[in-house]
C-alpha cells in the first residue's frame, strides 16, 4: 500500500467553535492507482488533502489520525524533514486554479526547475533538460521553456503545472480540481494528458473534484465525502453502478449525461449541514429519504460490503 | 405560422480594443468580433439554449437582445416590433417589464445591503405596478412561495449573506419572474451551484416557465445540462451559430464537426461507458482576426480548401435541423 490514511481528523478553530471539516476519515491508495475524492463544496475534500500535505491554514488543527506513506507516518515527522524529504519528492500537488499559481514574471523553465534545484544536487542545465522532457510529455513542448505564463493559454498553463508536479518523480500526485476552470474541450485535452501519464509512468494519484463525471473518466476508485465524512469508498464501477449509500446514490443520479436515454435528474432536498454543529448520528439523515430512527444517533462506522467496497450505511445491505 | 415572440436577425456585436494614445493616432482600433451574424427565433413557452465554450459570444448575444449592450448590427424583433433602436430611457424601460434576466453568480447579482423583500420588490417599484405596499408585499410573498421559500415571512427581512448559494439563486429567479415577464435570459443560472442543489433550482425554473408560458433563452457551456432544460439548442463557435435544432436531435446526431467534438469532450458520469475519442487539437482562434471561410477550419479534421475560401451558411439538413458546414456528418 502506498498511502494509508486512518482516522484522520482536522478541525478549523473559529470564534464560534470547531468546524469539523475532516472528521475521522479512512482511505488508501495502492501503487499505480488513481483514487477520486468526490463531494460538494465545503464537504472537506480539499481540507483532507491539505491535512495529508501538512499545508494547513493558520486556524487548522490536527485532531488525530495517521497518514502512512510507504510505511512512514507523515504526521509524526518534523516540519524540516517533511519539507526536505517528502514535499515534491514523495508527494506533490496540483492546486485548484493552478493556471493562476504560476509566477507571472518568471520563465516557465525557471519556475518548473525550482523544485529540482532545491531538492537535488544538479546544475541548472540538467534541471532544464529534465523539465523540457516533461513538457514534451504533457504536450506543452520543450520550446516553451523560455516563455512566460501570459504567453500560454489556460490549458497549456494547467499542463505545465502538471509537468511541475512530476519534476522530482514523486510517488504520489494530488490534483485538486485540476480542470475546474477550463472549457470543455480543454478539459478533455488535460484529462487525456493525465490518463496518458498514468499509463506511461504508472502514476499514483488522488484526484479531488466536485465533478463525478471527471472522476468517472479518470479514476480506478472513488471515495465520496459528505459533511466531513467519507460515506462510501470502493471500486469506481461498483460505486457508480451499485451505490450503497443514499447520498452517493442521489449525487450520482444528479449528474446529467449526454449519453444514453434521457432520465430524470435527481435532486437532494435541503442543503448540507453547518459543520460547526453537524447533525448527530448519520450526518446525511436530515436529507435522506430512507431515514430510520437508528440513523439519528450513534457513530457511523464504515462497513465492508463487497470486496473492497465500503459504506457507512446499511440500508441496502442484506436486502 | 404565427409570428415568434422573439426573432433575432443577423445580430452583430463588435467591441473595439482600446489602443494607447500614440497608436490611436496612426491606426484604427482593431475589433473583437464577439457576435457575428446570429439569427434565431424563440416561441412563447419555449426554452432555447445557446451552448458554447467561453468567448464564443453566447453571453454577449443574450445581453444584446435585452439591449444591456448596444448591438453593432442586425435586428431584434420582439412581439412583432423592432426594438433594436428603441430609445433606452423611455420605451425600452417600459419593455423591461416583460423582459428579464437571471445572472450567473448569485453572490454578485444581489445587493448585499438590501433585504430579500427590497430585492424582489425593486422591479415592482420601478415599474410602478402596485398601488400600495400591501399589494407589493403580497406579490413578493407569492414570488417566494413559487420558489419554495416557505414560509415567506421567514425570508423577507433577511439579507443575502444569510442565505446559501442555492437560496440566493432562487431569490434571483424570484426577482426575474415576479413581474410575470414574457421573455427571460438566463446566463448560466446554475453553474455556481452544487450538483445536489442545481436540479431543484432548474425544476423550479422549468415549472414556472410552463406556468407562465414565458420564452426562455438559456445560456450555458454545459451540454449535458442543456439536454435537461432546452427544447431547442444552438451551438455557437467564435461568434456564429454552427448548428441549431431540437436538443435530442442535435445530441444524438450532431451534424457539425465542432458539435461532435464538443459532445465527445463532455465527461460522462459512467465509468463503464465506452466512448469514441474525438479530441480536437489546438485552441479557439482569436476573435480579433477570425479565420476566413468557416471559422472552425483551423481545427476541423474534415476541412478542405473550400472551407478556407468560402463561409458556409446555415442550411436545413434534416427537419428543423440546421448546420453551417459543407460536409455535414449526417
Amino acid at each position: 500500500m502506498l498511502l494509508e490514511v486512518r482516522n484522520l481528523k482536522m478541525y478549523y478553530e473559529t470564534l464560534r467553535g470547531y468546524v469539523k471539516a475532516v472528521d475521522d476519515i479512512d482511505f488508501w491508495v495502492e501503487k499505480g492507482e488513481a483514487v477520486g475524492l468526490a463531494g460538494e463544496s465545503a464537504c472537506g475534500k480539499t481540507s483532507a488533502m491539505l491535512a495529508v500535505l501538512r499545508l494547513l491554514p493558520s486556524n487548522g488543527v490536527m485532531m488525530g489520525g495517521s497518514v502512512n506513506l510507504e510505511g512512514l507516518d507523515l504526521l509524526k515527522i518534523s516540519e524540516d524533514e517533511f519539507r526536505d524529504n517528502i514535499r515534491w519528492k514523495k508527494v506533490s500537488v496540483i492546486f485548484q486554479g493552478a493556471m493562476n499559481a504560476l509566477h507571472p514574471t518568471k520563465k516557465i523553465g525557471d519556475q518548473l526547475s525550482e523544485p529540482i534545484l532545491l531538492h537535488e544536487e544538479v546544475d541548472k542545465s540538467e534541471a532544464w533538460e529534465r523539465v523540457g522532457k516533461l513538457l514534451d510529455l504533457v504536450g506543452v513542448g520543450a520550446e516553451r521553456l523560455e516563455r512566460y505564463p501570459h504567453e500560454l493559454s489556460g490549458g497549456l498553463k494547467q499542463r505545465s503545472m502538471i509537468a511541475m508536479s512530476l519534476v522530482c518523480n514523486p510517488a504520489l500526485v494530488i490534483a485538486d480540481e485540476p480542470t475546474t476552470a477550463l472549457d470543455v474541450i480543454t478539459q478533455a485535452q488535460v484529462l487525456k494528458v493525465i490518463k496518458d501519464l498514468r499509463r506511461k509512468l504508472n502514476l499514483s494519484m488522488i484526484l479531488v473534484s466536485h465533478d463525478l463525471s471527471v472522476i468517472a473518466e479518470t479514476c480506478d476508485k472513488v471515495a465520496i465525502m459528505y459533511a466531513g465524512k467519507i460515506v462510501e469508498f470502493g471500486d469506481i464501477s461498483a460505486v457508480f453502478t451499485e451505490p450503497l449509500h443514499p447520498y452517493s446514490e442521489q449525487l450520482i443520479a444528479a449528474f446529467p449525461s449526454v449519453l444514453g436515454e434521457k432520465r430524470e435528474l435527481t435532486t437532494i432536498h435541503g442543503f448540507p449541514p453547518d459543520l460547526l454543529d453537524p447533525p448527530s448520528g448519520c450526518r446525511f439523515h436530515p436529507r435522506c429519504p430512507y431515514t430510520k430512527d437508528c440513523c439519528r444517533s450513534g457513530e457511523r462506522k464504515m462497513i465492508e460490503v463487497g470486496v473492497g467496497h465500503y459504506t457507512a450505511c446499511d440500508y441496502k445491505v442484506g436486502v | 405560422m404565427a409570428e415568434s415572440l422573439l426573432e433575432v436577425q443577423g445580430l452583430k456585436k463588435y467591441f473595439p480594443i482600446k489602443l494607447g494614445f500614440l497608436k490611436s493616432l496612426t491606426s484604427e482600433a482593431p475589433l473583437v468580433h464577439a457576435v457575428d451574424g446570429v439569427s434565431f427565433k424563440i416561441e412563447a413557452g419555449e426554452v432555447f439554449g445557446l451552448v458554447g465554450e467561453s468567448g464564443c459570444g453566447k453571453t454577449t448575444t443574450g445581453r444584446c437582445i435585452l439591449r444591456l449592450i448596444e448591438p453593432t448590427g442586425g435586428r431584434i424583433v420582439y412581439k412583432g416590433d423592432d426594438i433594436t433602436n428603441l430609445p433606452l430611457e423611455r420605451e425600452m424601460r417600459r419593455l423591461r417589464r416583460s423582459m428579464q434576466i437571471i445572472f450567473q453568480d448569485p453572490y454578485e447579482s444581489l445587493n448585499p445591503r438590501m433585504s430579500i423583500y427590497d430585492i424582489i420588490a425593486e422591479p415592482i417599484r420601478l415599474q410602478k405596478i402596485t398601488e400600495n405596499t400591501e399589494e407589493t408585499l403580497e406579490m413578493v410573498k407569492r414570488a417566494l412561495e413559487e420558489m419554495r421559500m416557505v414560509p415567506p415571512d421567514e425570508y423577507l427581512y433577511r439579507f443575502p449573506h444569510e442565505l446559501s448559494g442555492g437560496q440566493r439563486q432562487r431569490i434571483a429567479v424570484a426577482r426575474a419572474f415576479v413581474l410575470e415577464p414574457d421573455f427571460i435570459v438566463a446566463d448560466e443560472p446554475t453553474s455556481m451551484l452544487d450538483a445536489s442543489i442545481r436540479g431543484e433550482v432548474l425544476k423550479l425554473i422549468l415549472s414556472l416557465i410552463e406556468k407562465t408560458r414565458c420564452a426562455f433563452l438559456y445560456i450555458t457551456h454545459d451540454f449535458a445540462l442543456a439536454r435537461y432544460t432546452c427544447d431547442r439548442i444552438a451551438v455557437m463557435y467564435l461568434g456564429k451559430i454552427v448548428e441549431k435544432g431540437l436538443t435530442e436531435e442535435v445530441i444524438k446526431n450532431p451534424a457539425h464537426p465542432y458539435t461532435e467534438a464538443l459532445l465527445a469532450a463532455v465527461p460522462v458520469p459512467d465509468p463503464t461507458a465506452r466512448r469514441t475519442e474525438v479530441v480536437i487539437k489546438g485552441e479557439v482562434p482569436s476573435p480579433i482576426n477570425p479565420p476566413p471561410g468557416c471559422r472552425f477550419n483551423t481545427r476541423c479534421p474534415y476541412a478542405n480548401e473550400r472551407c478556407i475560401k468560402e463561409e458556409p451558411e446555415l442550411v436545413e439538413v434534416d427537419k428543423n435541423h440546421y448546420v453551417a458546414c459543407y460536409f455535414p456528418l449526417i
